[in-house]
C-alpha cells in the first residue's frame, strides 16, 4: 500500500504541488469574497468553469490550433499561453462581476438574511452551468495541445514536465502579485478594511459597493487563472468540472482558515499534496473521503483552520 | 389601523384560521386534506406534466421533496443551522430499505423503523463532534458528510457500487389499497400521511420546550447558552429529528423506485431541498410545503422547454430571492406582533 507512495514520492509531490497551486488560485476566489461578505460564494466553481473555456476559445478559435496541429514553440508559444491566460482571467472576472451584480447586489442593499443570498447564488450557479451545458451540448470539450509536454529533467526518479513547471511558477507569481495587491494597494487596503469591520470602513469613506465588486473581480481573476492552468495540464474541460474542483478548493480555503489569503495558499498546497498522496495509497476513488475526514478532524481541533489567524471570530 | 392585504397569503390564511372556531377548523383541515388527496385524479387538467407520468411526479419529486423539506426545515428553519448534506440521511434510509428489502424478508413498513433509526444514529454520530462548529464551517462539514455517504455507496462492494441495487420490494397492500408501479395514487396518499405526521410533530414540538430552545438558539446561541439552554443537546435533537424525516423519505423512495444507485444522492439533492425551504419561506411550515411543491413540480411541468428547464429553474431562484428574500410565504415577523399590540391599546 505504502510502497507506491515511497516509490513515486517525488513525482507525486510534484504533481501534488501543481494541483495544489490550482487549488490555491480557486480558493482565493472563495476566501476573498468570504472575507468581505462573510458568505460562501457558491458560484465560484462555475466562475472557474467559465474561465477554463476562455483558454479553450483562445487556443481553438483565436489561434486556430486543432487536435492535429503541431504544438507551438518559442515566442509563439509564449504569446499563445499568455493570451490564453489573460483571456481566462478576463472571462472569469467578467463572470464574477456579473454574479455579484445579479445575485448579490440587490439582496445586499435590502440587508436581508444570508440564506436568501446563498440561494440566489446557488440559482445563478445553476444557471451558469446550464448555459454552458446547452452551449456545449453536454459534451466534454478537448483543448488542442498547444504546449508540448516535454520532460525537462529527472530529479530523484521523478519526471519534471514542462506544463507542471509552468503551472507551478506562473501560479506562484500570480499568487504573489495578488497578495501584494491586497497588502499594498489602496484598493487592497479598502478590501481588508471592509473584511475587518464593514461599518467602520464605511464611516471612513470606503465605497462599499466598489470594494465588493472589486473583490469579486480580483477573486475572479485568480479563479480564471486557475482555469487556464487546469486546461493546460488536463487539456480538456466540461460544463460540470466546476463542482469537484470548487468543492476541493473550498475545502482548501477552510483548511487554511477561510477569509485569510495566506491560509488559502497553505491550505491549497496541503490539500493538493494530501489528495495526491491519498489517491496513491488508497486509490483515487477514496481521495475525497480522506480529504473530508482530515478536514473534519482539523475543524474539530482547530476550528479556525490550520493556519487561520484568530483575528475575526467566525460568525454564525 | 387595519392591515388588509389579500396578497399577503400568510396573514390572510392565519386570520382565517384564527377567526374560525373548533368545528370550522376541523372542517377546513379535513376539507383541505380531502382536496389534496384528490390531486392524483387531476391528471387531465392543466396540471398534467408533459413527459413524466403525472401521478408519479406527485410522489417523487413533489411529495418526497415536501417531506424532506419539512425535515430540513427543523434543522435550518427552526434552529438556524445550515445543513448542506441532508441527502446523506435520505441515502441512508434508501440504502437501508434496499439492503434489508433484498436480503431479509421484511416489508417496507417493518424496515421503516430501521431506516429511521439508522439515519438518526448517523445524525447523532455526525452531530456530536460537528455541531460545536458554527455557520459556514458546519455547512462544509455536512456537505462533506453528504459526499462521503455517496462515495461509500459508490465504492463499496456491499452496496453493489455504481450499479446500484435493483429489485427492491414494493410495499405490501394496505387492505384494498394496492401499490402499483403504473398507478401511484396509493404512494401519494402514503406520502401525504407521512407529511401530515411530520407537520403534526413539528407543530407540537414548536410550542413546547424544544421549539422554544431552537428558537432561542436560532436568534442568539450565546445568549441561549447563558440563559441555561443546553444548546448542544437541542441542536443534536434538531439535527437527529431532521435526519429521521430524511431517512423515512429515503425508505419510501427506495420502495417506490424499486431501484437505487449512488448517482441519485448527489449534492444537488441537498441543494434542491435547501432551495425548497428558503424559496418557500424558511421556518414557516406552510411556506416550506408551498416552496417544495413548486420547486418539485416546476421542472416537470416546464418540460416542453425540455433542455432549458434547469436554466429556468436557476433563474427563478435568483429572481424570487431578489424580490422576496424571505421566501414566498415567510414566517411571521415579530414586528407584526408588536404592531398589533399597539393597535389594540
Amino acid at each position: 500500500m505504502f510502497a507506491v507512495l515511497i516509490d513515486q514520492f517525488w513525482s507525486l509531490t510534484i504533481a501534488g504541488v501543481a494541483l495544489g497551486f490550482i487549488y490555491v488560485l480557486i480558493s482565493l476566489g472563495y476566501t476573498m469574497v468570504y472575507g468581505v461578505l462573510r458568505m460562501i460564494n457558491f458560484a465560484n466553481s462555475e466562475i472557474f468553469m467559465w474561465g477554463t473555456f476562455g483558454t479553450v476559445i483562445t487556443n481553438r478559435d483565436i489561434f486556430h490550433y486543432t487536435q492535429l496541429s503541431d504544438p507551438a514553440k518559442g515566442w509563439k508559444l509564449a504569446l499563445v499561453l499568455i493570451s490564453a491566460l489573460l483571456m481566462s482571467m478576463f472571462v472569469a472576472a467578467l463572470t464574477a462581476v456579473f454574479v455579484e451584480f445579479v445575485a448579490y447586489r440587490r439582496l445586499r442593499a435590502k440587508g436581508t438574511n444570508r440564506l436568501a443570498t446563498l440561494i440566489s447564488a446557488i440559482g445563478i450557479s445553476i444557471a451558469l452551468q446550464e448555459v454552458m451545458r446547452l452551449l456545449t451540448a453536454s459534451r466534454p470539450v478537448g483543448s488542442p495541445r498547444v504546449l508540448e509536454k516535454i520532460i525537462l529533467t529527472e530529479v530523484w526518479g521523478a519526471n519534471i514536465r514542462l506544463d507542471t513547471v509552468i503551472t507551478i511558477i506562473a501560479a506562484a507569481i500570480i499568487y504573489f502579485l495578488l497578495e501584494r495587491f491586497i497588502k499594498l494597494s489602496r484598493m487592497g487596503k479598502a478590501i481588508r478594511a471592509v473584511s475587518q469591520n464593514e461599518d467602520a470602513a464605511k464611516l471612513m469613506g470606503v465605497n462599499l459597493n466598489r470594494v465588493i465588486t472589486m473583490t469579486f473581480l480580483v477573486g475572479g481573476l485568480a479563479t480564471g487563472a486557475a482555469g487556464f492552468f487546469y486546461v493546460t495540464v488536463f487539456e480538456y474541460t466540461k460544463f460540470n468540472i466546476g463542482f469537484t474542483m470548487g468543492l476541493a478548493a473550498f475545502t482548501a480555503a477552510v483548511l487554511g482558515g477561510i477569509g485569510n489569503i495566506r491560509g488559502a495558499f497553505l491550505g491549497g498546497l496541503s490539500l493538493g499534496l494530501l489528495e495526491t498522496y491519498a489517491s496513491a495509497v488508497l486509490g483515487t476513488q477514496w481521495k475525497a473521503v480522506t480529504v473530508f475526514i482530515v478536514l473534519v478532524s482539523v475543524l474539530l481541533f482547530k476550528p479556525n483552520g490550520l493556519f487561520g489567524e484568530a483575528v475575526q471570530q467566525t460568525r454564525a | 389601523m387595519k392591515i388588509r392585504n389579500y396578497w399577503n397569503l400568510r396573514d390572510f390564511g392565519a386570520s382565517m384560521w384564527e377567526k374560525s372556531n373548533r368545528p370550522q377548523r376541523i372542517a377546513i383541515a379535513i376539507g383541505s386534506i380531502f382536496l389534496v388527496g384528490l390531486l392524483p385524479f387531476a391528471g387531465a387538467s392543466f396540471l398534467a406534466t408533459p413527459i413524466a407520468a403525472y401521478d408519479a411526479v406527485l410522489v417523487y419529486p413533489v411529495g418526497v421533496f415536501v417531506l424532506m423539506a419539512l425535515g430540513l426545515n427543523i434543522v435550518v428553519g427552526k434552529s438556524g443551522m445550515l445543513d448542506l448534506g441532508y441527502v446523506a440521511f435520505f441515502a441512508i434510509g434508501a440504502y437501508t430499505m434496499a439492503l434489508m428489502g433484498t436480503h431479509t424478508g421484511l416489508n417496507t413498513w417493518e424496515i421503516m423503523p430501521f431506516g429511521i433509526a439508522f439515519s438518526m444514529l448517523a445524525g447523532v454520530l455526525l452531530g456530536l463532534p460537528t455541531l460545536r462548529l458554527r455557520g459556514d464551517y458546519l455547512a462544509i462539514v455536512t456537505l462533506g458528510f453528504g459526499e462521503i455517504v455517496r462515495l461509500i455507496a459508490l465504492n463499496s462492494s456491499w452496496t453493489k457500487g455504481p450499479n446500484g441495487i435493483a429489485n427492491i420490494p414494493m410495499p405490501p397492500d394496505i387492505g384494498p389499497l394496492k401499490f402499483k408501479l403504473e398507478d401511484q395514487k396509493v404512494f401519494f396518499w402514503v406520502v401525504v400521511t407521512m407529511i401530515l405526521l411530520v407537520i403534526w410533530m413539528i407543530r407540537r414540538l414548536s410550542i413546547r420546550r424544544p421549539g422554544r430552545a431552537w428558537e432561542s438558539i436560532r436568534q442568539d446561541e450565546d445568549a441561549a447558552e447563558l440563559m441555561g439552554v443546553p444548546t448542544l443537546k437541542y441542536k443534536i435533537w434538531s439535527f437527529t429529528l431532521g435526519a429521521a424525516v430524511g431517512g423515512a423519505a429515503g425508505v419510501l423512495y427506495a420502495s417506490k423506485n424499486l431501484f437505487i444507485a449512488p448517482e441519485m444522492f448527489t449534492l444537488n439533492v441537498s441543494i434542491l431541498i435547501l432551495s425548497c425551504v428558503v424559496f418557500g419561506g424558511i421556518g414557516n411550515i406552510w411556506g416550506v410545503v408551498v416552496g417544495a411543491t413548486i420547486l418539485g413540480y416546476l421542472p416537470d411541468r416546464i418540460r416542453f422547454i425540455s433542455d432549458a428547464r434547469l436554466l429556468v429553474f436557476g433563474l427563478v431562484l435568483v429572481v424570487v430571492m431578489n424580490f422576496r428574500p424571505d421566501g414566498l410565504l415567510p414566517r411571521k415577523k415579530r414586528e407584526k406582533a408588536i404592531l398589533k399590540r399597539e393597535v389594540s391599546v
